[in-house]
């Protein structure tokens, strides 16, 4: 939003919201953006093995797929497209704190789908948070960081 | 003013406050519920009124009363909520009561589902309630324009002394959006001459809808009929999208006619000369703007998220001058767009089969997808 683009964000708000399946989709776009319901992404990242198993094959041929590995217990079947495996809970714990797992996990999808730039991320962060959370930046940016190493 | 990333039914609600809500009267009920929790924790906070009402009854008939006080005044729901207030809508419209209700569309009918639909196209463009009246329905596709059709509900409920309706869905109530606010509104300080304010000094004002005299009641009927015509020359609104050189159109209101948008640019994108018209006001309908283009185009194929409710009135408007095709998913199904992009090659391939009634071929084509 910041960088100019148009963006639409749509959540499950079903029953899966309490367990299973819960997932978002997100748009970017430079144009007025008309579903925000995407039959095919162009990337996705599965966070654990329901959502692996449900989203790994809508994904578009050359799109970009996330594994968290720390919550799933199989590879990737898809040969075409790019899959990025990382064990996101863990690294994060090493980061100091296991809520970090998905800024690692969006560092890494920055790295691999040029959509922004990672400064962008951050420049946003710090211009959002409320000022309580403002302490919170440099760990989340540690995370972002970490993910961008996952480059095939 | 800087842009916000915000969800749309809080978006609704604080548009809402910035037009100058005074009370705003609910009940719980999923996808709207955002709507009523930040209503109940902002109303409070400028001093306005927050009820919660003991069910969709009790909330509607609050607006009732309240709009005779003349303030700006409104509920919200979803779907099987909305059902119940219709005996109140009715009574606002037969006492000609400004106010405004936001209809959260989810799936039905019956209890249904809590998903996305247009199911209650009808009920709120043909009525619902009982009697001879028109609500005002104003269908946004985006969190932006979900916040400008609330600010403008409020505007027009007074100008026409009637119910307006933003009829919502849950999509568009649950997504988040970059958005602009409004500025405030100064609240009202000066009332009509009709609003219930208190009788000291002057004579007693009455509103009421009930009118035992049949031909008086045939007088405010006429006068709501007029009222009526004076809307449908002034207020309809529409959006098109490449329509300039379009041999073929796209219609849908709502969020049916912005994800349809995405099928009519990869539709363009393949070559074929297809436009979209996302009816803004669904009631009063753009009829005139229908008519004209029966005569330019060489098929039309409607999209929604019911049985083709919309589809009638488009029927009506083109009166069966050109091909009419229809595209539906129902019971809160939501087509994506790879769908509506079959259905527009396939009407633009040309030689349509236009016997019978488009809802009747409609579901023979859905029967071959086993649905």
């Amino acid at each position: 939003m910041d960088e100019g683009k148009e963006i639409t964000w749509i959540p499950s708000y079903g029953p899966e919201m309490r367990g299973g399946t819960a997932n978002c989709t997100v748009v970017i776009s430079d144009e007025e953006i008309g579903s925000p319901f995407v039959h095919h992404p162009s990337a996705v990242i599965a966070m654990n093995r329901p959502s692996l198993d449900k989203y790994e094959a809508l994904v578009k041929p050359g799109g970009v797929l996330i594994i968290n590995t720390s919550m799933t217990d199989r590879k990737a079947v898809r040969k075409d497209i790019k899959v990025i495996e990382i064990a996101a809970n863990e690294e994060a714990e090493k980061l100091g704190d296991q809520r970090m797992a998905n800024m690692i996990l969006l560092g890494a999808l920055l790295a691999n789908l040029p959509v922004l730039p990672q400064e962008s991320i951050k420049k946003a962060l710090k211009g959002h948070l409320p000022e309580r959370h403002q302490k919170l930046l440099s760990k989340n940016f540690d995370a972002l960081q970490e993910g961008a190493r996952y480059i095939p | 003013m800087a842009r916000e990333l915000m969800k749309g039914n809080e978006a609704v609600a604080e548009a809402a406050i910035r037009a100058g809500v005074t009370a705003y009267f609910g009940y719980p009920i999923t996808p709207q519920t955002e709507l009523l929790e930040y209503m109940a924790r902002r109303m409070p906070e400028l001093g306005r009124a927050f009820v919660q009402a003991e069910s969709e009854l009790g909330a509607i008939n609050m607006v009732y009363g309240a709009a005779c006080s003349g303030q700006r005044v409104m509920s919200s729901s979803s779907s099987p909520g909305v059902s119940l207030m219709m005996e109140g809508v009715s009574y606002i419209a037969g006492t000609e009561l400004p106010a405004v209700l936001v209809d959260v569309m989810r799936g039905g009918p019956g209890l249904g589902n809590i998903a996305p639909s247009q199911g209650d196209y009808n009920q709120m463009v043909h009525g619902g309630g009982h009697g001879e009246y028109h609500s005002i329905v104003l269908a946004p596709a985006t969190v932006q324009e979900s916040i400008n059709l609330t600010v403008d509900a409020f505007d027009l409920a007074e100008k026409y002394r009637s119910l307006v309706v933003v009829l919502s869905d849950g999509s568009i109530g649950q997504m988040m959006e970059p958005c602009e606010l409004p500025p405030f509104k100064p609240l009202k300080t000066v009332f009509p001459d009709w609003a219930t304010t208190g009788a000291e000094g002057r004579s007693k004002r009455v509103l009421t809808s009930i009118n035992l005299d049949a031909a008086a009641q045939e007088v405010t009927n006429f006068r709501l009929m007029r009222r009526w015509q004076e809307i449908e020359a002034n207020e309809v609104r529409y959006k098109t999208y490449f329509m300039e050189d379009a041999k073929f159109a796209v219609t849908g209101f709502g969020s049916c006619g912005r994800l349809a948008l995405s099928a009519v640019r990869a539709a363009r994108a393949e070559g074929i000369p297809v436009g979209l018209i996302r009816p803004i006001t669904v009631s009063p309908f753009p009829t005139k703007l229908y008519e004209e283009l029966s005569h330019k185009l060489d098929a039309l194929l409607v999209v929604e998220e019911n049985n083709g409710q919309m589809l009638e009135d488009v029927l009506v408007a083109t009166r069966f001058q050109i091909p009419v095709d229809f595209y539906g998913r129902m019971g809160g199904m939501v087509p994506f767009p790879d769908e509506v992009l079959d259905e527009i090659r396939r009407v633009a391939r040309g030689a349509l089969d236009t016997s019978g009634h488009p809802r009747d071929r409609w579901l023979k084509r859905m029967a071959q997808k086993n649905l």
